[in-house]
């Protein structure tokens, strides 16, 4: 028996998985220590379970045990790359490159920044959702101390060309911070590999507990520091104080465990998964993949429905199905997505999209549930959208005058 | 966000979607919003020539489900309605009848320049002066 509401949102976030929340337990009553406390036996208990979460995470990503500190989540780990890299080596240059694409953790920071005395880049990015390699390498400035472009986007989930990104960078002799929240436990990350310096992610994203991330910072090859955000104690190597977040920090290890053992095949049974479903919403007319279909996460499809409004869609089957939607009407700012626009679509296409994220718990026919449900209500609108209508009277939609409001 | 039971049954119900023959000189169609904006409405309204009152109303609506279900009930409305009544049509009565949050009342706003511009075609195609709107202020 198929049980509602399927959640097909695991961009957003995901569930723990049951193995990690075991895992967990014993961390917030018995083992309740603080792993700071070097005198005692709760203490020693305490350090040695983060010890072993911080093996389980860094070998995820081919790091050094040392070169993770953790942190509240993504966007603390943002936050520190940026401000801390920024704030160390600001003798060097003020000059950061990024683009436009990036989520609002990496963002806004930058923009904060800038009101310090940054000045920051914003490469395009192509209608696939990649920057391009030439206008990045013409970027760079003699002030230019970092180039911080994301692994995979959280909206379309393309897969940015790091290995040559961090390439060109090393050549400049300038960091690379990459936000990989969305790729790590889902795709192979390798920090070394990849030549990544420092790198954010988090462990809500990949079945773990919400309220814990971590920070790549290389410690060789080069070595690199950040100045701390978070002072009172020196916790995490001087980077970031403030007691552990036990618990969550041994989900997370968990997690990045289980990751590292599972994301292959998950990621094929996901990949068939996602085919399935776009190949079977894209029979529909006027129904396009929004950014690169070829270097792109296995789970996540992001597909604009021409002539239906992407939240009128939603609410046709958000009681059954979660997915979010591009759609200015689900954001406060009444904007669509800028992740959308910044690939050239129009408003109208921004407005009319929706992302499916799939995830370790999704079912075949959980799919098939959906394919037909959203196939139904896309029908269902067409027949009351007046774009539609004229669209199908051979009328150019772009070009009639409408009164904007 | 959630909906309020008024909406999701127009949404799910919809009453009057459809056309009506817009070369008909006593049908006045308004076409207002964007595509860019999210919404776009299509209202229009059959007057019954002997009587002066509205004897059908249809919709066509691209846009949010508060969008969807405010044109609804403009057409509900609008039935059995005389030309000059359908403009009194306000849309904050449309706001209390949804029970729709701050920020949709922009849909209610759109289905109340759908109506003014259905009737102003109307005028018009009749040999009537337009009539003059206040701008609406919430748009």
């Amino acid at each position: 028996m198929l049980k509602l509401p399927i959640y097909l949102d695991h961009n957003a976030t995901t569930p723990c998985d049951p193995r990690v929340v075991e895992a967990m337990v014993p961390y917030f009553t018995n083992a309740f220590g603080n792993a700071a406390s070097r005198n005692h036996p709760f203490g020693w208990q305490a350090e040695e379970a983060v010890d072993y979460a911080r093996e389980q995470v860094a070998k995820l990503v081919g790091a050094d045990p040392k070169e993770i500190i953790f942190t509240s989540g993504a966007t603390e780990a943002d936050n520190l790359a940026l401000k801390g890299v920024f704030e160390m080596y600001r003798n060097k240059g003020n000059h950061i490159i990024t683009c436009s694409i990036e989520h609002k953790a990496v963002l806004d920071p930058c923009k904060h920044l800038e009101k310090e005395g940054a000045e920051v880049t914003y490469l395009k990015v192509t209608p696939e959702g990649l920057i391009n390699l030439e206008e990045l390498e013409a970027a760079f400035k003699p002030t230019t101390i970092l180039v911080a472009i994301m692994y995979a986007n959280n909206e379309i989930g393309t897969i940015m060309p790091i290995k040559e990104i961090s390439t060109i960078a090393r050549k400049k002799g300038v960091l690379v911070f990459s936000d990989a929240t969305q790729a790590v436990g889902k795709v192979p990350v390798d920090v070394n590999k990849d030549g990544i310096d420092l790198m954010a992610f988090t462990a809500h994203k990949m079945y773990g507990p919400k309220g814990v991330g971590a920070l790549y910072v290389r410690r060789k090859n080069p070595r690199v520091k950040v100045t701390a955000q978070i002072d009172g104690g020196g916790h995490e190597r001087g980077m970031r104080s403030g007691t552990l977040n036990v618990p969550g920090i041994v989900g997370f290890g968990k997690a990045c465990e289980l990751c590292m053992q599972e994301m292959e095949q998950d990621a094929k049974r996901l990949g068939a998964l996602r085919d399935k479903l776009e190949t079977a919403l894209l029979k529909l007319e006027e129904a396009y993949v929004n950014g690169s279909t070829q270097h792109r996460l296995p789970h996540v499809s992001n597909v604009s429905f021409k002539y239906v409004e992407g939240e009128g869609l939603m609410m046709g089957f958000n009681k059954d199905i979660a997915v979010s939607s591009g759609s200015a009407c689900t954001s406060a700012s009444l904007e669509p997505s800028y992740v959308l626009k910044a690939l050239g679509l129009g408003d109208d296409l921004a407005h009319s999209s929706i992302r499916f994220g799939l995830g370790r718990y999704t079912t075949e026919e959980q799919i098939d549930y959906t394919i037909n449900q959203v196939t139904n209500t896309v029908n269902r609108l067409r027949d009351m959208s007046p774009l539609w209508e004229m669209h199908k009277e051979g009328v150019d939609v772009s070009k009639v005058e409408f009164t904007h409001h | 966000m959630s909906y309020s039971e008024k909406v999701i049954d127009h949404y799910s119900n919809p009453k009057n979607v459809g056309t009506l023959d817009k070369s008909k000189t006593n049908v006045g169609t308004g076409l207002v919003g964007a595509p860019e904006c999210g919404d776009v409405m299509r209202l229009q309204i059959e007057v019954d020539e002997s009587t002066g009152l509205i004897k059908d109303a249809k919709f066509k609506t691209f846009g949010c489900g508060s969008a969807i279900a405010s044109s609804s009930l403009a057409t509900e409305w609008l039935k059995g309605k005389s030309v000059d009544d359908a403009v009194k049509i306000d849309n904050m009565d449309i706001v209390e009848e949804l029970s729709l949050p701050p920020v949709k009342i922009h849909c209610s706003v759109l289905a109340e320049d759908a109506i003014k511009a259905a009737v102003n075609d109307y005028r018009k195609k009749n040999g009537l002066p337009e009539l003059k709107f206040e701008a609406s202020l919430v748009h």
